[in-house]
């Protein structure tokens, strides 16, 4: 008897503070958000230049986020070493770059969007590669162990990624050769884009696309789909399940080189721990627009993009809090726990299930 | 690396007739990326002054010597049924295969100038891989490689009782030499002086430090297989076997609290370290080992212990409140059980994977509140708080001074939150947990309340990483927003998952072996990490699950036939396995 009241007090008291919780949230961006607008210390003109800025980020969290949608909803499991494999592109594409410019190949339009497409394609293939070696070496042996022990050894290869690199290439931070028509202003209305940027998310939207066409349409992105939703009814049709899963290494990994080429050019530098921090917000990408989902990951990514990027300023700034775009993570990670309160599954997620062991 | 062990593992159950050219030809591949690897990732030229043994061979030299052995005998096992000579052969062909490969980078080295990518691909590399005699000399790793396999190929025809102890002897002398400097700098101050220098050189063994440690340890493992020790104290029964190991226990106690004042406070340092995280684990064994609440921001308890302690004792302008170090600490505890609670309630319905993520969120919002401007008036900012007390206040020459103070502090609260959350385990609330880790929707038709439980869990958990926390600021004496990485919950969920989930000699294991190593091996600052994440994968993969799992957990992964199968000692003494899992993961 005792128990039970207990039990209804506590459910009581959580509601109360679920309840409080969201409001104060919601309350903190509202007022924030009126309160700065009020201030009027920025122009419409800024206001877009950041929606500029939080598309393309975005756009570049969307890519790295597929690889670990993709490869959760087939394996579920949390594919640590995606970040590293994100900064092994980025440096491919680097030495590409620094090749291409010695041989003059960017200093005129043409030839830099033709370059350009040499250094993904380039980043692209280290970034298969070593995504392929790791899922030979580091995942295939424990496909049948308990979930946490593949998140483990994932942990490891991530490391094992990151310190090769920084042994192969040094700690120093190594900068993209710059391409001079991609600092100009792209002629778009309202929003005050750089070519760069215009670049990024032309790129990650057809890549995107495509991907999206090929998952659902062509016969083999139909057997990963298969192999996602049961493994063993899936082989017993005749798909082969392992190369379905590599498949889905190799597509990830595809885009999340092509991502660190991106990421390059617009940020202008590499080094070996660059893939740590967009690795955990491409995850937190994924996971806002629901596990699993390819084109929850493209939602998730622009709107992390998006939060980061507008956040901090809008709702922040009226408060009068110093230095807010310090603050971006812990508004992208407010909003993602504010997210999964009121929709467990992320914005387009379907109820996962729990992990089939 | 692994998967081409493996394969040779299936070939070699079956007999062999002919020569297995493309095995060989795979494993001198295999072989020859790995020495690539060596190179140019740094670790043989970077390597090449830390000498192992003085004046004979560095490490840089050694790690090469290992990849030619180890595929040598790889090689050689294959062919074990053969004619007694092809094993050497087969060695001696697979090192000139991985040899030949260098002898290709020297080459190429010296047409193509690599060191526009890699950084280590310098004149200085080549000049080690050619004894420093030029191109003309490029056919030298050939040789090298050849020799060295063939030996290799030679260990697989010895019989077992001759190659166990020469194994043995081989790893003790690498690990004496590895860690001879730190054996010699407190032996420097006693009587023993000069035997610690006729031994050891100021970095690894010198010559007849290494004779003696190489022929001591095979003798002991000789005896060791004569006499046969263990076997004979299995077969004691019960009662005399106790009364043996008893007194044996008691002086490895004796030995562990003596430990500091005999070795200095360096290795005080490292052991509270390793103690901090053991109390971190056993925290994280709850939340996730207990419960399997996966928690990926743990050590955002940690910092709320901390920050509280710092905030509670400091001296600094940013102190609060003057308190001794004591009575800062309960204050610690609960603050972060506070916070568990605060941070549980929202994303208690979140389930699996999303929690790993949310609980990320919340460790990173931590780190980057205490870092901020917003807070800087509170915390401290990138700053931090300094000027915090020592736990116990002594004079600065006293024997309790600095780390080894925190020693025997941290030493017994890990005793005592050992003894608590081994209680816990069996209690009502533990078995609760354990139910709600198998499968929740059965664990709540069972009766037993979702919501209640698993704040308990995060809330115990969370306890004693605050505990840790503050005990953490004790050791340091200061406290920063750096001191927050996300690094530190990773490394935690390692050592829970490494040790073996919920087991609790486990986590202290995991402890000692992913924090104690790291920590002892100092000097290799960046390369530690890199045989950490290969230390990481090795384990997973050939002990999914973990080093001392307990007995459920055993149970589940191996099927009964396995169990039948795996000898005694496998069973009986897991430990010394971990040892060479330890060395595979440093040779490879």
């Amino acid at each position: 008897m005792n128990q039970r009241r207990l039990d209804r007090l506590t459910d009581v008291a959580i509601d109360v503070f679920m309840w409080t919780f969201r409001a104060v949230i919601i309350l903190v961006v509202v007022v924030g958000s009126a309160l700065t607008l009020l201030q009027g210390k920025y122009t419409p003109d800024d206001w877009f230049q950041l929606v500029g800025k939080g598309l393309s980020l975005g756009s570049i969290y969307a890519m790295i986020a597929l690889g670990y949608t993709m490869v959760y909803g087939i394996l579920r499991m949390i594919n640590f070493a995606h970040g590293e494999i994100f900064m092994g592109g980025a440096f491919g594409g680097y030495f590409a770059a620094v090749a291409l410019a010695q041989a003059g190949a960017l200093s005129n339009v043409v030839s830099s969007l033709i370059a350009i497409a040499i250094m993904i394609l380039v980043a692209m293939a280290v970034s298969v590669g070593l995504a392929m070696g790791v899922e030979r070496v580091a995942y295939r042996p424990l496909r049948n162990a308990p979930t946490l022990v593949p998140l483990i050894s994932a942990i490891g290869a991530s490391l094992f990624l990151q310190y090769t690199a920084r042994g192969l290439f040094g700690s120093g931070i190594y900068a993209y050769p710059s391409v001079p028509f991609l600092d100009e202003t792209a002629p778009i209305p309202l929003l005050n884009m750089r070519w760069v940027d215009v670049l990024v998310v032309a790129t990650a939207f057809t890549m995107m696309g495509g991907l999206y066409l090929f998952v659902m349409r062509s016969r083999v992105g139909t057997a990963i789909r298969a192999v996602s939703e049961d493994k063993g009814t899936a082989a017993l049709m005749g798909i082969d399940a392992n190369r379905a899963i590599v498949l889905t290494f190799v597509i990830g990994a595809a885009l999340a080189g092509a991502a660190g080429v991106l990421y390059g050019l617009t940020f202008r530098q590499v080094f070996f721990a660059m893939g740590v921090v967009p690795g955990i917000k491409a995850f937190t990408a994924a996971v806002l627009g629901g596990i699993g989902n390819v084109p929850g990951a493209l939602l998730g990514g622009l709107f992390l993009g998006l939060i980061e990027a507008i956040g901090p300023t809008l709702f922040l700034t009226g408060f009068g809090v110093p230095s807010v775009t310090q603050l971006a993570p812990v508004v992208a990670f407010t909003m993602l726990v504010l997210v999964l309160v009121f929709r467990p599954s992320g914005i387009l997620g379907e109820r996962v299930t729990r992990s089939r062991v | 690396m692994s998967t081409a062990v493996q394969a040779s593992d299936l070939r070699s159950t079956s007999p062999t007739t002919g020569w297995p050219v493309r095995s060989l030809l795979r494993k001198g591949l295999l072989g020859g990326a790995i020495a690539i690897y060596l190179c140019l990732v740094g670790i043989v030229p970077v390597f090449a002054e830390r000498a192992l043994i003085v004046g004979v061979l560095s490490i840089g030299q050694a790690s090469l010597l290992l990849t030619y052995g180890v595929m040598g005998y790889l090689a050689g096992r294959d062919l074990s049924r053969g004619p007694r000579f092809a094993p050497v052969l087969a060695g001696a062909i697979v090192g000139a295969i991985t040899g030949a490969f260098l002898t290709g980078l020297i080459l190429l080295g010296s047409v193509v100038d690599l060191r526009a990518v890699f950084l280590n691909a310098s004149p200085a590399l080549y000049d080690l891989l050619t004894n420093g005699m030029g191109t003309s000399w490029a056919w030298l790793p050939i040789v090298v490689g050849a020799v060295t396999g063939a030996i290799g190929g030679v260990l697989v025809i010895l019989p077992a009782n001759v190659r166990g102890p020469l194994l043995i002897a081989l790893a003790s002398l690498i690990f004496f030499s590895l860690f001879g400097g730190l054996l010699r700098t407190p032996m420097l101050v006693t009587p023993l002086a000069g035997l610690a220098r006729f031994l050891f050189g100021s970095d690894g063994l010198t010559v007849p430090g290494a004779i003696i440690v190489f022929f001591g340890t095979l003798a002991i493992a000789a005896l060791d297989r004569t006499v046969k020790p263990r076997q004979k104290v299995d077969a004691m029964p019960p009662a005399r076997r106790r009364a043996l190991v008893t007194p044996l226990i008691i002086l490895l106690l004796v030995i562990v609290l003596l430990f500091p004042l005999a070795m200095g406070s360096f290795f005080a340092q490292v052991i509270a370290t390793i103690a901090l995280f053991i109390l971190l684990g056993l925290g994280l064994n709850i939340t996730l080992g207990l419960a399997g609440l996966l928690d990926l921001g743990f050590v955002a308890f940690y910092a709320v212990g901390a920050y509280t302690v710092a905030l509670l004792t400091s001296n600094s302008s940013l102190g609060l409140a003057n308190f001794g170090f004591w009575e800062a600490v309960p204050f610690a505890i609960l603050a972060a059980m506070l916070f568990a609670l605060f941070l549980g309630l929202p994303i208690l319905r979140i389930r699996g994977d999303y929690l790993a993520i949310a609980t990320l969120g919340f460790g990173e919002i931590i780190r980057i509140l205490a870092g901020s401007d917003m807070l800087k008036g509170v915390l401290g900012g990138a700053q931090g708080i300094v000027n915090i007390p020592k736990p116990i206040p002594v004079a600065p020459n006293s024997w309790l001074a600095g780390p080894v103070q925190i020693y025997y502090i941290a030493l017994a609260c890990a005793a005592i939150v050992a003894f608590v959350s081994w209680r816990l385990r069996g209690s009502r609330l533990g078995r609760s947990w354990m139910a709600i880790r198998e499968d929740e929707d059965v664990a709540e038709g069972m009766g037993i309340n979702l919501v209640q439980t698993k704040l308990l869990a995060y809330m115990l958990g969370g306890g004693f990483a605050g505990l840790a926390g503050a005990i953490s600021v004790g050791l340091v004496g200061s406290v920063f927003p750096t001191s927050i990485q996300l690094q530190l919950s990773i490394n935690v969920v390692a050592i829970v998952i490494v040790g073996g989930m919920g087991s609790i000699p486990g986590v202290i294991l995991g402890a000692v072996v992913l924090v104690g190593l790291p920590e002892m091996f100092r000097e290799f600052s960046d390369y530690r990490l890199l045989f950490y994440g290969i230390a990481l994968m090795a384990v997973m993969i050939y002990r999914p699950e973990g080093l001392l799992p307990s007995r459920v957990a055993r149970r589940e992964l191996h099927t009964a036939d396995e169990l039948l199968d795996m000898d005694e000692s496998e069973l009986l003494a897991p430990e010394e396995r971990t040892g060479s899992d330890g060395e595979e993961g440093s040779t490879a």
